[in-house]
């Protein structure tokens, strides 16, 4: 058991590892101090909202193998819990992200976008790497690829996820027009194994043309035509193969295709077919092609639903709503014209969950690619700001995900006999000044530290594209760094080199000091890169550390920088 | 000054509401309007009564039934709504399935986008119906769709009630790629030549002959009560193809030269199909004879030539002249531009060819409606048939003539007063979000922090 808790503990180090370890090594009382983690709590005098019912104003939750065992505002304590004061403190269920690829790590990364590293993308861009000629080619097409057998417990989003309180996600392979089956999995576990929840949940479904103009499909329509065809295709599969394996004698045998079997069997499964449908226009034709092809499906976007609520309600289709909310183009050109249709869809996006709600549309909130996940509450906030209640808001985080997913017997609630999956804040979730304390994943305990960082506000703002240049030992490299810089100083944004795109984790910018964490695969595993240096508002200037190795590293902005003097 | 008015409409159109004060199934009377009939002749100072979408009057003294809207149109020319052959607008994503040379899979009623800007700015060029078509790039493309430019209401109330559906199908230089060269990995695709373009429509129906044969031969046991049977896969490349053959579908035929215009009618028959209309048919007047033999209409455009080399060999008088051999002809605009003046396109055929003012007139109205096969309900101004209606203020056939307003289903979709009255309102909203947004997006600003004032503003490129 140590071994085993060591373990965790390493895999875990960056800033919350520590946290678990500290917690077992010292305050865990000394009877089970010496077999490891305790197995069952008891949050004692909290304010308990168990979604399922009323709020409980003092009351304990009873949290025993990994399952919640009781809730109430009188229950008994069993005699080997540890107990924790829940004093001040809110205890929710975990949140759930209903759309995500948390622990899918691509094999490669894509290809380098643009600008920086010329020469190695050109010749990749257009040609897609398998011709298709028809939709008998299956283009864009691996059903089969279950998110399940594809969790890298170590990718590092889990932990940045669980830390802001989300213990359970939808997590879908990506790429393609049929990329793969989406399983829902808690956010904590040594192994995959572990931490899958319900596996396979839902066959996703996206509408992207993958051939260029080139390669079948390189349309829309295309797209549309050929997710038909394949339709047809397994509806005629689960007609022919009952008849062929009855009559194998004098009758043709059907010829075999991965994807029509496939999805034969995920449908009959009942598995929730996920369809994309963002603006109005996008929703009526998710609307009218799920009534086509006859699924039990979710519309996942749903960002212009406040134009189409009527519509959605009629057909009793649920939704999956992404909350990261359409906004101006970070380095947008000031004097290009926007459409008034743009900026009222800028402006009204986030109104689609209470117009949803009104109408009484079952959603649940997805991230969407955002990249921090306090940004996702953030911006859940926005649409509580515009007209959605609270209570709605939290079971589109818990209750309603789960509902959709098919997992409200398990996750979604703190009733007894659920997985202890629980939040425990200082206050109220979606107030910004709120801070998570614990996050309860299988009845583990995570003791959230924000991470550290200097007080000092911030000189200058960072927000922009950079191009950052250094040596590596593979030669001259340079990379993008596109960031957003909030007022507090905190940085959030993308970083963009050689082996792809990844989110920026723990930034900041403080005084002129900087710091940013990316965490690329190298080797087996993901790594750290740590970028810390100093910024005079034209120009950045620092270190980049990743294991042993260390380099410097320059960094301008491609449209020039004459920021300093606007700023002092 | 004029003009300058006229390009305002187009570049403030998109913000309009749509038909905002429609009186679905109200009664409508438009008098005092010189009213082109098409049918029959031109009626002086005239009215036309609407009642619940459709034409239910049209004469000299109407009087308007109480609670009818009135519209006032002294002075004004009232003519039927112009229908565009030829079209790509209203569509979401690319209207070409390039990546292959039969692409009959695709369907354009799959992806209208019925907020493409070029609906209302084709609204304010007298346009109520449109055929919209895939692109060009393959012998055989994509499935199309008969709408009309109803602004404002969602893609499904956009199709055409009961017109029939068609296929768009292209010869020469674009489905055998001519000017097109594959990047390096990418193989050069079947057909490169006239002959392959022919031998991949020949391809394709002997292919859904036999996949028409395949049903057949499912169908006939199993009506008889035969069990046990494994049905033939439904294909939705040639479901559409097999309705061609059944004449439940139309085909729409882009092309240039008088040989490959033969060299489809000659396939068509042989396989036992109808070429609905020639598209483009640059060089139709060499062959008008064998069109209008066929049954085809031929669709081209006034006076557009010579953008590549099969389009070298035209001539304006090309719609005069086909007419005159007994073909039915309309002038297109494939182009959300030329969409805009398609009377200006069809008054053309007088200057060049010496058609009749109101044979004219036909080339952008009746005459399409007919290669539609939808000439009961629209193309002319007749009692019964849907009150799609376009008031001008001047002659149609005249430059000076600027649409005033655009009727469908006696409903106005495009009221050219209200546009400009609405113009100023919409700037202050769209001023307002824009305003609105900065605000939020600004990183809040500390109060020790003194902004510059206006005089001294940095350069906009500075400012967050």
């Amino acid at each position: 058991m140590p071994q085993r808790m060591m373990r965790r503990c390493v895999g875990l180090f960056a800033g919350l590892g520590a946290a678990c370890a500290l917690v077992v090594l010292l305050f865990a009382p000394a009877t089970r101090a010496q077999g490891g983690e305790p197995r069952s709590f008891a949050i004692k005098g909290a304010r308990i909202v168990p979604v399922s019912g009323p709020t409980i104003e003092h009351g304990t939750v009873v949290v025993v193998n990994g399952l919640i065992q009781a809730v109430g505002a009188d229950v008994a304590i069993p005699p080997e819990a540890w107990v924790i004061d829940g004093k001040g403190l809110t205890v929710y269920p975990g949140l759930i992200d209903a759309m995500t690829d948390l622990g899918i790590v691509s094999a490669e990364a894509g290809p380098p976008q643009g600008g920086a590293g010329a020469g190695r993308g050109a010749r990749r861009q257009i040609v897609p790497s398998e011709i298709a000629m028809g939709p008998e080619d299956r283009p864009g097409t691996t059903p089969w690829e279950i998110a399940a057998n594809e969790i890298k417990p170590d990718d590092k989003r889990i932990e940045t996820w669980r830390s802001a309180g989300f213990t359970a996600t939808l997590s879908s392979p990506k790429g393609g027009i049929f990329p793969g089956q989406g399983s829902v999995i808690d956010l904590a576990g040594e192994r995959a194994g572990e931490m899958v929840v319900k596996s396979p949940a839902t066959l996703d479904i996206a509408f992207t043309p993958v051939g260029g103009f080139w390669s079948f499909p390189g349309s829309l329509m295309g797209v549309v035509a050929y997710v038909r065809q394949v339709f047809e295709d397994t509806k005629w599969y689960e007609q022919a193969e009952p008849v062929y394996a009855a009559h194998t004698k004098g009758l043709e045998r059907p010829v075999y295709d991965r994807t029509e079997r496939t999805i034969a069997r995920a449908l009959a499964n009942k598995e929730l077919v996920l369809i994309p449908g963002n603006n109005d226009i996008q929703i009526r034709r998710a609307l009218r092609l799920i009534q086509e092809w006859n699924l039990r499906a979710a519309i996942y976007g749903a960002q212009q639903g406040y134009l189409t609520v009527a519509e959605m309600a009629a057909k009793k289709i649920p939704v999956l709503v992404n909350l990261r909310w359409p906004e101006a183009e970070k380095d947008a050109d000031p004097d290009a014209d926007v459409s008034l249709r743009e900026l009222q869809f800028r402006d009204r996006a986030p109104s689609s969950p209470a117009a949803l709600a009104k109408a009484g549309v079952k959603f649940a909130f997805y991230s969407g690619g955002i990249n921090s996940p306090r940004d996702i509450l953030k911006n859940a906030k926005k649409a509580i700001d515009a007209g959605l209640a609270q209570d709605v808001a939290l079971r589109a985080f818990t209750m309603d995900a789960a509902e959709i997913l098919g997992v409200d017997d398990r996750l979604g609630s703190i009733e007894p006999g659920k997985i202890a999956n629980l939040v425990v804040a200082d206050g109220d979730l979606f107030n910004e000044k709120t801070k998570i304390k614990n996050v309860f994943v299988d009845g583990q305990r995570f003791e959230i530290h924000e991470p550290e960082r200097p007080k000092e506000p911030p000189k200058g703002n960072m927000t922009g594209k950079w191009t950052l240049n250094y040596t590596t030992p593979e030669g001259q490299e340079s990379s993008t760094l596109d960031v957003t810089m909030g007022p507090d100083g905190t940085l959030s944004g993308t970083f963009t080199g050689r082996r792809g795109t990844s989110a920026i984790s723990s930034a900041w910018l403080s005084g002129n000091t900087f710091h940013f964490t990316i965490s690329i695969t190298m080797g087996p595993a993901p790594t750290d890169v740590n970028f810390s240096g100093t910024f005079d508002g034209n120009s950045l200037k620092g270190n980049i550390s990743v294991g042993g190795f260390s380099t410097e590293f320059t960094g301008t902005r491609p449209g020039g920088g004459m920021m300093a003097a606007a700023e002092n | 000054m004029k003009r300058a008015l006229f390009a305002a409409i187009f570049a403030l159109g998109v913000l309009a509401a749509p038909a905002a004060r429609a009186q679905s199934g109200g009664v409508t009377l438009i008098k005092n309007a010189t009213i082109l009939t098409v049918t029959h002749g031109t009626i002086e100072h005239g009215s036309i009564l609407i009642r619940n979408g459709k034409i239910a009057a049209v004469g000299k003294d109407l009087k308007a039934p109480d609670g009818a809207t009135v519209i006032d149109a002294s002075g004004q020319y009232v003519m039927p709504g112009i229908i565009d052959c030829h079209s790509h607008i209203a569509v979401d994503g690319d209207v070409n399935e390039g990546s292959i040379s039969v692409s009959s899979m695709v369907n354009i009623a799959d992806v209208l986008n019925p907020e493409d800007i070029d609906i209302y700015r084709d609204l304010a060029g007298g346009v109520t119906t449109a055929n919209i078509l895939h692109g060009s790039a393959n012998a055989i493309g994509g499935q199309t769709i008969v709408i009309k430019l109803r602004w404002g209401k969602p893609a499904s109330d956009l199709p055409f009630e009961g017109a029939l559906p068609g296929i768009k199908f292209a010869l020469g230089e674009n489905p055998k790629r001519s000017n097109f060269t594959p990047p390096p990995g990418v193989p050069v695709r079947y057909p490169r030549t006239r002959m392959g373009v022919e031998e991949t429509i020949r391809e394709a129906f002997v292919e859904a002959k036999e996949y028409k044969t395949k049903w057949d031969d499912y169908n006939r046991p199993k009506a008889a009560g035969e069990q046990n049977l494994i049905p033939p896969r439904r294909d939705e490349k040639l479901e559409p193809l097999v309705e061609v053959l059944e004449g439940k579908r139309y085909v729409h035929a882009h092309c240039y030269v008088a040989d490959e215009i033969l060299m489809l009618l000659r396939v068509a028959k042989e396989f036992g199909f109808k070429v609905r209309t020639f598209q483009h048919v640059l060089e139709g007047y060499k062959v008008a004879e064998e069109i209008a033999k066929a049954g085809a209409g031929a669709s081209t455009f006034s006076d557009w030539w010579a953008y590549k080399m099969e389009a070298y060999d035209a001539i304006p008088y090309n719609a005069a002249l086909m007419t005159d051999r007994g073909v039915v002809v309309s002038i297109n605009s494939d182009s959300g531009e030329e969409a805009r003046h398609l009377n200006q396109e069809a008054a053309k055929s007088m200057h060049w060819g010496g058609l009749s003012y109101n044979d004219a007139l036909k080339l952008v109205t009746l005459n399409p409606a007919i290669q539609l096969g939808i000439d009961k309900r629209v193309g002319s101004i007749d009692v019964g048939k849907d009150a799609d209606l376009v008031i001008y203020n001047h002659d149609p056939l005249s430059v000076y003539a600027v649409a005033q307003k655009t009727i469908i289903d006696g409903q106005v979709y495009f009221d050219r007063e209200r546009d400009i009255a609405q113009r100023a309102e919409l700037e202050k909203e769209k001023k307002a979000l824009l305003e609105k947004e900065k605000k939020s997006a600004a990183p809040a600003e500390r109060k020790d922090e003194k902004k510059p004032n206006g005089a001294n503003r940095p350069p906009k490129a500075v400012s967050f």
